[in-house]
């Protein structure tokens, strides 16, 4: 697998001065996917955004990884919601404009 | 440029300790974070406020300041100045933003004509942290989107060429990545967040990727039948109308509707209701002769 693509675990908790096992324990709960490239450890960097999203969510408001997991579920229902609102809108839109 | 009350922002009583302020601001910081309330420009104002207000009373020079010269603090420059040489203002390094939506720049008057800045004071040292995410507004016609087109837009006084793929819905928003602010001590830019505005103004109504419109068909057509001509999106195309059509009959033109979000060559349909229309100042004429239709009719059912 190239990995050109691929962003190391370390040199990630290198940038954001954070803990390995911060990262660990997220992969362990599913809500990073890790990649093991020849006994290294990579992350996809489709997968950046929502991982600042959790490193904020933790170091600056101390919400523990449990806490973390349910954000993001409530927060992708957030976002169908969202979607959904947006299209009903523009659904009612055309019938108030005849 | 109003007097900010901070304790009243982080809801505190002018004796609380550091501890009660930090455990204020956490408090509210969860509440009002915009990580936790996207989309939420109240939200956003909000945690700007209570970071300045963290920002000063969590630092107890700061806070001594705000303290003593408070509800003066227009004056506290002029005290300043008359008590002691005054240094000049450096802005501290390493400090770090708090939240994708929070700039420095958007700490108030009231602050920067306190502290003389942007707030200073860091957790965790050098961090290097993305910038800023921007958000922007579009406005676009529904001819704009029907087509993917490229587009130049200026940014933060930067000029961003994007490409608008056929097909964007109105209040839809496109991330594009590395177009926000600068990142911090050399981390990574954020990223540009647009929503397109489509405004429509034509006849057809749009719903999601199908389109509606109303054809007003006479009722010679109507009744027996033929070819008449219709506007679509892009363009006229022949249709064939069946016999004896009745008002308000849909019908469905498959793949003459809206582009399908990114995938080139799908198109919804394209949905027509038919709007009979009655002739109006008829001569003697058709008048007799829609008398003798009636009577047959009536006499035949």
């Amino acid at each position: 697998m190239k990995t050109e693509h691929l962003i190391p675990v370390e040199q990630l908790c290198s940038h954001y001065n954070i803990e390995f096992s911060f990262i660990d324990s997220l992969h362990e709960f599913g809500l990073v996917q890790i990649t093991k490239v020849e006994e290294s450890r990579y992350i996809f960097p489709e997968q950046i955004h929502e991982l600042e999203r959790m490193i904020r969510l933790h170091y600056e408001l101390e919400i523990n990884i449990e806490g973390i997991d349910a954000i993001s579920h409530l927060l992708q229902r957030v976002d169908q919601l969202q979607d959904e609102l947006r299209i009903l809108k523009n659904r009612l839109n055309r019938y108030e404009s005849g | 440029m109003d007097y900010i009350d901070y304790y009243k922002i982080l809801e505190l009583d002018k004796g609380a300790s550091i501890a009660d302020v930090k455990k204020a601001y956490r408090r509210l910081a969860r509440k009002y974070h915009p990580d936790l309330n996207p989309n939420d420009k109240t939200a956003k104002g909000k945690f700007q406020q209570i970071n300045e207000a963290n920002e000063v009373l969590s630092d107890p020079e700061k806070r001594k300041k705000y303290d003593k010269y408070g509800q003066d603090w227009k004056h506290a420059e002029a005290f300043e100045m008359a008590g002691e040489q005054q240094a000049p203002y450096r802005r501290p390094q390493g400090r770090q933003p708090r939240a994708e939506d929070f700039s420095e720049n958007n700490f108030s008057d009231f602050f920067e004509s306190m502290f003389g800045g942007a707030p200073g004071g860091s957790r965790r040292g050098q961090a290097k942290f993305r910038g800023q995410d921007f958000n922007a507004e579009l406005q676009l016609t529904l001819a704009d989107v029907y087509k993917t087109h490229k587009r130049t837009l200026t940014v933060n006084g930067k000029n961003i060429r994007l490409t608008i793929p056929a097909g964007v819905e109105n209040g839809q928003t496109i991330k594009i990545p590395g177009h926000g602010g600068a990142g911090v001590n050399g981390g990574p830019n954020g990223d540009l967040y647009i929503t397109f505005s489509v405004t429509n103004i034509t006849k057809f109504k749009r719903e999601g990727d199908n389109l509606h419109a109303h054809v007003e068909l006479d009722i010679y057509t109507a009744v027996l039948g033929g070819e008449i001509t219709v506007d679509t999106f892009d363009g006229m195309v022949k249709l064939q109308v069946k016999p004896e059509t009745q008002n308000g009959t849909k019908v469905k033109l498959r793949g003459k509707g809206f582009p399908v979000y990114k995938k080139e060559g799908e198109f919804g349909d394209l949905f027509l209701t038919y709007k009979i229309l009655v002739p109006v100042n008829i001569t003697v004429k058709e008048k007799e002769l829609f008398r003798e239709l009636s009577k047959i009719h009536k006499h035949e059912n």
